[in-house]
């Protein structure tokens, strides 16, 4: 009897799961698919066709940018304290126990820190740099609680492998460790994308809503201290002036898309360099 | 002259010496942070035969076995005190240690291939001491695998991931894996123990064969075992060392009553 009523219960969980995720994917499609218009593709953003084509590129070097600053970073960090750190030493513990607050903190603290730090002091002023370095530092726990998982997770018998053969240690880690480790890395810089991608707060502090593709061509490297919007930015900046609903749901719809696109090529990469090894 | 003081004074007062010592122990105390898993083991391994270490389980014979290429460091809080000597020098202080680990290699319990193919997998160790040429590791590939016996399995599948492999196999490729950086010593730690009867006695056979090339010391649970394919056999109990000596003599006329205990089968 109680054995029923716990599948029951897990029938509801897993059903209203399903309802719940449906019905957002669905509502937004039905809402912004209609408004989806060939005007709001355009390169130049006017306040008439409101383009989401600046915001859509913004997004990408956005989220690009960060996770550059920040997977190397927490991989590297990651690797040092499963492979290199004494796992009793209080070295460690301090830093897992950082990482797992700074995984905790609202992400608008974050944007406030950036604003105070990549904004006002080093002068970066509202820009895609600024954007970038406070959404790196809000992931890089992401990215190294994740990896650390992932490198625990490979058998201590690959490792013992590659030293019995006379390997030394970064060898024995990147050749016989990591491969193996991959999967989940990668599963973690998703994870760091998503929230890069979905960013508002953290981001209306450092990066500005200017509605514009950084000019990398006239500006060259200085291009990325112009200030910039994502596409969530740009999706907040419609939905609270209340004049654009219809083209904020399109956005979203656009919003949605690129994540199942960044997420199937990350995965598909992944498996090709997992088989490449 | 030094090098002839130095080898007498490692001989061993357990074992005849009858031919040249490869690999030696001398008053080796071994811990783990507090607990002492090696008490004062002496004990020679004669080079081209093939010495298995006995014992109940806990009783150091693995931790002997990883003390000879350094394994042991791996372990935190691992302490070792007392002499370890690969043709007379000292492993822990005058041979670099992936030279040693080169020269010593290893076969553990689980067969451990690497996740890569088979040809990665063995030419791992070559191309980590230097050797990159695709037609040197061919060679090298091919010569490792027809000594380990399990060239004909895999010869048509060496791009395919070794993970695809029986166990029996994957332990036949470990042991061409380290093969394959032409090692003097091979340890084998109960390197059958996971495998079924087929496949233990292929790597029996082996192990036989390889005694004309390499030192063998190997590690096993499997008293017949020990019989069938060793020359020498040492017998521990609680890290100590009881016993040691020729197979045969050991198994049938054991100088010490714990060994006669536990090579009858008493306990153990």
């Amino acid at each position: 009897m109680t054995l029923k009523i716990l599948r029951a219960l897990v029938y509801v969980g897993a059903i209203l799961t399903a309802l719940v995720l449906a019905g957002i994917v669905g509502y937004i499609l039905i809402n912004g698919i209609p408004h989806l218009k060939p005007s709001l593709f355009e390169w130049t953003y006017t306040s008439e066709n409101v383009s989401l084509m600046p915001a859509l590129v913004d997004t990408i070097l956005m989220a690009l940018l960060a996770l550059v600053l920040a997977v190397p970073t927490g991989v590297g960090a990651a690797i040092y304290l499963v492979e290199y750190a004494r796992s009793t030493s209080r070295f460690v513990r301090v830093v897992r126990m950082t990482a797992e607050t700074l995984q905790g903190i609202p992400s608008i603290i974050y944007g406030l820190f950036g604003l105070l730090f990549f904004t006002t002091m080093l002068g970066w002023g509202l820009s895609l740099m600024s954007g970038a370095c406070t959404l790196a530092i809000m992931v890089l726990p992401v990215v190294m609680r994740t990896t650390e998982e992932a490198l625990l997770a490979v058998p201590e018998s690959y490792k013992q492998g590659g030293f019995a053969l006379g390997a030394g240690r970064v060898r024995t880690i990147f050749r016989c460790v990591l491969p193996s480790a991959l999967p989940g890395i990668v599963g973690g810089v998703l994870l760091a994308l998503g929230r890069c991608v979905g960013e508002v707060a953290a981001l209306l502090f450092t990066a500005g809503t200017v509605a514009q593709i950084p000019d990398f061509g006239g500006q060259g490297i200085f291009a990325l201290f112009d200030s910039c919007r994502t596409l969530a930015v740009h999706m907040y900046v419609l939905a609270s002036e209340g004049l654009h609903m219809d083209e904020a749901y399109a956005t979203a719809v656009v919003l949605l898309i690129l994540v199942v696109i960044l997420n199937t090529g990350a995965n598909f990469a992944a498996k090709r360099l997992k088989r490449g090894m | 002259m030094m090098q002839e003081i130095k080898q007498d004074a490692r001989i061993a007062p357990s074992l005849p010496v009858i031919s040249e010592t490869k690999m030696g122990v001398e008053e080796l105390d071994l811990f783990y942070g507090e607990f002492q898993a090696l008490k004062d083991v002496t004990l020679d391994f004669p080079k081209n035969e093939v010495t298995a270490l006995i014992g109940p389980s806990g009783c150091g014979k693995s931790t002997l076995l990883k003390a000879l290429n350094r394994m042991n460091d791996l372990v935190d809080g691992c302490r070792v005190d007392g002499l370890v000597s690969l043709d007379g020098d000292d492993i822990y202080r005058d041979v670099p240690v992936n030279d040693l680990r080169r020269r010593v290699g290893m076969v553990f319990q689980q067969p451990n291939p690497f996740p890569m193919s088979i040809y990665d997998n063995i030419a791992f160790g070559p191309r980590t001491h230097g050797i990159k040429g695709k037609a040197e590791l061919d060679v090298i590939v091919e010569q490792s695998l027809r000594d380990a016996a399990i060239w004909d399995e895999v010869k048509d599948r060496l791009k395919k991931s070794a993970l695809g492999l029986s166990g029996g196999q994957q332990q036949r490729l470990c042991i061409a894996r380290a093969l394959a950086v032409q090692p003097e010593v091979l340890l084998l730690d109960e390197s059958t123990s996971a495998l079924d009867p087929i496949s233990t006695a292929k790597i029996e056979d082996l192990v036989v064969e390889f005694a004309s090339k390499y030192t063998v010391i190997m590690v096993t649970h499997n008293m017949l075992q020990a019989l069938r394919v060793s020359t020498k056999t040492a017998f521990f109990l609680l890290g100590e060392m009881v016993e040691a000596g020729d197979t045969d003599e050991l198994f049938t006329h054991p100088k010490d009553s714990r060994t006669a205990d536990y090579v009858s089968g008493r306990f153990g």
